[in-house]
């Protein structure tokens, strides 16, 4: 018989689409996580060839902070509609009350609309696996991270305590009340990410390709302003400059880089040539040293 | 590094840049083509194995400026290299695991080439951690053994590359690292090529290919060192670009497809998903579902991209058939003329993974391909040394043992042996009650035993025995503390029961103990097999038509349920026999608290051994409340109501 050969990306989504499988015979109620970020857009891309021609049997679960950029939020829903998928946003009701926000409120933004906001939509809905977006080439103790990841109760996650993998065999079992979250694209790189959506045709938020849009630069990042919400410096006013981003969060923690790819070829381009790595442009891992391992353990993503 | 080196890499580095910046979209076509390869490094904590992979990754340009920035800074801080850089701190991720300087699980780094991308398993050389290793090797198609050549082959050395040599890792690098602290100097590597030629021999390892490098200043890793010209073979990641891959090996065997998932969004369409394991199918082919042997022919290969005419080894599918058969998760799909056989029996290698030991006798889950079904294990033929080699005589395994032990599952599950397919051969043990993964297994072959020993049928059956005797059949399970009054109520009982015509038996721990079980003592490894004895005997006795009742402690949930699951549903009555530990011991009929309080006893349930109460007994009997012929009336209102 004909032989074939795989290329990496084939082998990788194989391997994502073996995950997700898995995931769906085992649990009892998934829910995929949906950021409308590229690494999002691949993995529901994924979800649409792993259980076709069905469409995938769990809902996407977007826990809203309110101050994502505004174009994410006009590709969310079209995206659940093409995949034939229901949405659900979650907003934090605490934090919504409080008002907290970016500029006033430093990390408890991200701990209160995330990490909080996380926690409380898997509750309410009663999910026991979550899928996420997350690869292990993006952080440091990311690279340690399980395809199947325990969460207690509580949500929290214990580096000590973690299941080994072995082969493609997944122990998806648990105790009642315990969660698992699900890294589908654990191995896959920026680069197999962008080579696919390259490859795939997937539809991406533009405000990875480069434009002209209103700036300001603050600490070493260029952030666009996106709404009226941002508040502006006395004697700060926005610049226009052409920029893209690397990766998509909420607008006002989000660095721009000053780009002039304006298509997918030269968004790889640029990635190939550039010196710095992808989570330079967000503002929240520079917390501490070891930021993400603390987040981690607390439950954010 | 040379200037050799560095030239040569600058032009690789300066040819591909000109290509991105030239020609884009010629790039991504190329490298739309890359394979992939999966390998694992092993070698002992100061081995070099972190300072290596740090080198591919910044060698293959892996590392952006920014996180060079923070290497530098962090170089300084804490870094072992002095000044230089410490490639180490690249890839030892948790913030525990820096400070102590090891890393102690299994983390996975990736990088590209001209022509491949790897997944690279950072597998830690520390003294307890087989258990990673294994689990880092079992995706690997190729493993890269660290020796520090000041060192030569080492203890640990032997044991990794038993362990790549056990998981079925074909390819070996034997990377003599270290090789700028030694002077280059050939003899030295010669030696420690034959010291490991004479070992990997005598273990099995035929073919491995040896190579001097020096991570630390990068010699022999992108391309031949000028420090070294009397190594005429190729350098590390060349050699790691053109290895073949075990994936491409899988498609020339038989068709195997484990059954992930049946799509059925409607009335018209049903399809079996699962990722194709060995071979390749084509629309058309015969094929066989295991194990029902049933048949029927491929229809169609479906996918989102439209139907494929053929699929092979590593690819995510949904086959439909052309006839409405049975198959379900955890079936397997093979090619008609060639399926794999069907066993409930095998001899296995099990590597114990969990800190507390294994129990011969207890049922844990397995999982195999996509099924998990419960199985058991005996007592080990022998462990392994994984120093020395050598077969011990072991009674059970404990965390990081790896042994050889006969399995029994609770039905017939298609296989293979492992060293066909890895698949179908290899399996995880999951603890019933913690849901941990204990252990992960490797299937030698199936036991002649479950294909010729065959259940003789009887012609007077379990229900004219229990017709004969006009009752039916219990079995009256009394469990709790040393102390609490078991044998007590179990003789009232059943002298209750005598009065009103039944036929019973009453099973007692204490004389159990002193025929049918006396080779057995009071580990948990013992009280397992304990349970397990006591509970076939009933089972035997309730087929004979009686009524058994049981006294015995019997401390773990996981045997009593197993016995439950060995009798008819509503046959197993679960008595707890409840008090406190404090009332048990200021009882001490036996004066056995006592004992144990002052050490004389080991083991002793509820003082240095658990109790794990039941969580949903037929019956609770609280004897702080009720004296004994109490007891003994409500257990017998439950039986003859």
């Amino acid at each position: 018989m004909a032989n074939k050969t795989l290329t990496h990306l084939r082998r990788l989504e194989a391997e994502s689409i073996h995950i997700m499988r898995e995931v769906v015979a085992e649990a009892e109620k998934p829910v995929m996580l949906y950021s409308v970020g590229k690494d999002s857009a691949v993995m529901l891309h994924l979800a649409k060839k792993a259980f076709y021609p069905a469409p995938p049997p769990f809902p996407l679960l977007h826990v809203d902070t309110t101050w994502k950029f505004r174009a994410m939020y006009d590709l969310r829903a079209k995206a659940a509609k093409d995949a034939g998928m229901e949405l659900l946003v979650y907003q934090n009701p605490e934090a919504k009350e409080k008002g907290i926000n970016p500029f006033d409120h430093g990390p408890l933004h991200t701990d209160m609309w995330k990490t909080e906001g996380l926690k409380q939509a898997l509750d309410l809905h009663g999910f026991d696996a979550a899928f996420g977006g997350a690869r292990r080439d993006e952080e440091k103790s990311r690279a340690k991270e399980r395809v199947f990841s325990f969460r207690t109760a509580n949500h929290r996650w214990d580096p000590k305590n973690q299941r080994p993998e072995l082969w493609h065999l997944y122990n998806a079992r648990k105790a009642k009340g315990e969660s698992m979250r699900v890294f589908p694209i654990s191995n896959w790189t920026e680069l197999d990410i962008w080579q696919y959506i390259h490859l795939e045709g997937i539809e991406i938020v533009p405000l990875y390709f480069s434009a002209p849009r209103p700036t300001v630069e603050r600490d070493g990042l260029i952030l666009m302003v996106d709404d009226e919400r941002f508040k502006l410096a006395p004697g700060e006013t926005p610049k226009m400059r052409s920029i893209r981003f690397r990766t998509l969060g909420c607008y006002p923690l989000t660095g721009a880089v000053e780009s002039e790819a304006k298509t997918l070829p030269e968004v790889i381009q640029e990635m190939l040539l550039t010196t710095t790595s992808e989570r330079q442009g967000r503002a929240i891992d520079k917390d501490q040293a070891a930021s993400m391992e603390k987040k981690k353990q607390e439950g954010y993503f | 590094m040379t200037k050799k080196t560095t030239d040569q890499k600058a032009d690789q580095i300066y040819q591909t840049e000109a290509l991105i910046a030239e020609d884009i979209d010629a790039y991504l076509e190329h490298h739309q083509h890359k394979t992939m390869l999966r390998f694992i490094t092993c070698g002992s904590v100061d081995d070099g194995k972190s300072t290596l992979i740090g080198r591919l990754l910044y060698d293959s340009k892996m590392i952006f400026e920014d996180q060079l920035a923070t290497l530098e800074a962090d170089s300084k801080k804490m870094g072992t290299q002095g000044q230089e850089i410490d490639f180490a701190l690249l890839v030892d991720g948790l913030a525990a695991e820096r400070e102590q300087g090891i890393t102690i699980d299994v983390a996975y780094r990736f990088f590209a080439t001209e022509k491949r991308k790897f997944i690279v398993a950072d597998t830690p050389g520390h003294e307890q951690y087989t258990r990673n290793m294994v689990t880092g090797a079992s995706t690997a198609d190729l493993a890269v053994i660290l020796i520090d050549a000041r060192k030569g082959v080492l203890t640990q050395t032997r044991r990794h590359s038993y362990l790549a040599h056990l998981i079925g890792i074909r390819n070996i690098v034997l990377a003599v690292n270290k090789m700028d602290l030694v002077g280059y100097d050939e003899a030295v590597f010669n030696q420690i090529v034959a010291d490991y030629t004479a070992f990997a021999n005598s273990i099995g390892i035929t073919n491995f290919t040896s190579m001097p490098i020096s991570g630390f200043k990068g010699d022999n890793i992108t391309a031949p060192s000028a420090n070294m010209p009397w190594y005429k073979g190729s350098a590390l990641l060349p050699h790691l670009e053109t290895v073949e891959v075990d994936a491409t090996l899988d498609q020339a065997k038989p068709f195997r497809m484990p059954v992930q998932w049946v799509n059925r969004p409607n009335l018209d369409f049903r399809g079996f998903a699962g990722m194709i394991s060995t071979g390749a199918i084509r629309k058309g082919d015969a094929i066989r579902v295991l194990p029902s042997g049933k048949t029927s022919t491929v229809s169609r290969i479906v996918t989102l991209d439209g139907d494929l005419e053929f699929a092979v080894a590593g690819e995510s599918v949904t086959l439909c058939f052309a006839d409405e058969i049975d198959c379900s998760r955890g079936q397997v799909i093979t090619i008609a003329d060639a399926p794999t056989e069907v066993s409930d029996q095998f001899e296995t290698t099990i590597v114990w993974m969990d800190e507390h030991e294994m129990l011969p006798g207890r049922p844990y889950w397995l999982k195999i391909g996509t099924q998990v079904v419960s199985a058991t294990v005996q007592q080990p033929k022998y462990q392994v040394n994984v120093n020395t080699m050598e077969h011990l005589a072991a009674k059970t395994l404990d965390l990081n043992a790896i042994g050889v032990a006969n399995i029994t599952t609770d039905r017939e599950i298609p296989f293979e042996a492992y060293a066909e397919n890895r698949d179908l051969g290899g399996f995880i043990l999951i603890d019933k009650m913690t849901n941990a993964t204990v252990a992960a297994g490797m299937i030698h072959f199936s036991l002649r035993r479950a294909q010729n020993v065959h259940r003789q049928a009887l012609d007077v059956s379990r229900e004219n025995h229990s017709a004969l005797k006009n009752q039916k059949p219990a079995v009256l399970w009394l469990t709790g503390l040393s102390g609490a009054g078991k044998s007590t109520i179990a003789n009232i009982v059943e002298r209750k029961l005598a009065r009103m015509n039944r036929h019973t038996f009453l099973l007692d721990g204490d004389n159990v103990r002193h025929g049918l079980n006396k080779d057995l003592g009071f580990t948990d490894a013992d009280r397992v097999e304990n349970i397990r004895r006591v509970g076939e005997v009933a089972k035997l006795m309730t087929d004979a038509g009686l009524i058994v009742i049981t006294a015995f402690i019997s401390p773990f949930r996981a045997e009593r349920d197993m016995v439950r699951a060995m009798m008819q549903p509503g046959e197993f009555v679960e008595v707890h026999i409840d008090t406190t530990l404090a009332e048990a011991e200021k009882r001490d009929v036996k004066g056995l608290y006592k004992k144990a309080r002052a050490g004389q006893l080991k083991n002793f349930t509820g003082i240095d051994s658990p109790y794990e109460a039941p969580d949903r007994p037929e019956i609770t009997i609280d004897t702080t409340k009720l004296t004994a012929e109490e007891a003994a009336d409500i257990i017998i209102a439950r039986l003859i109501p």
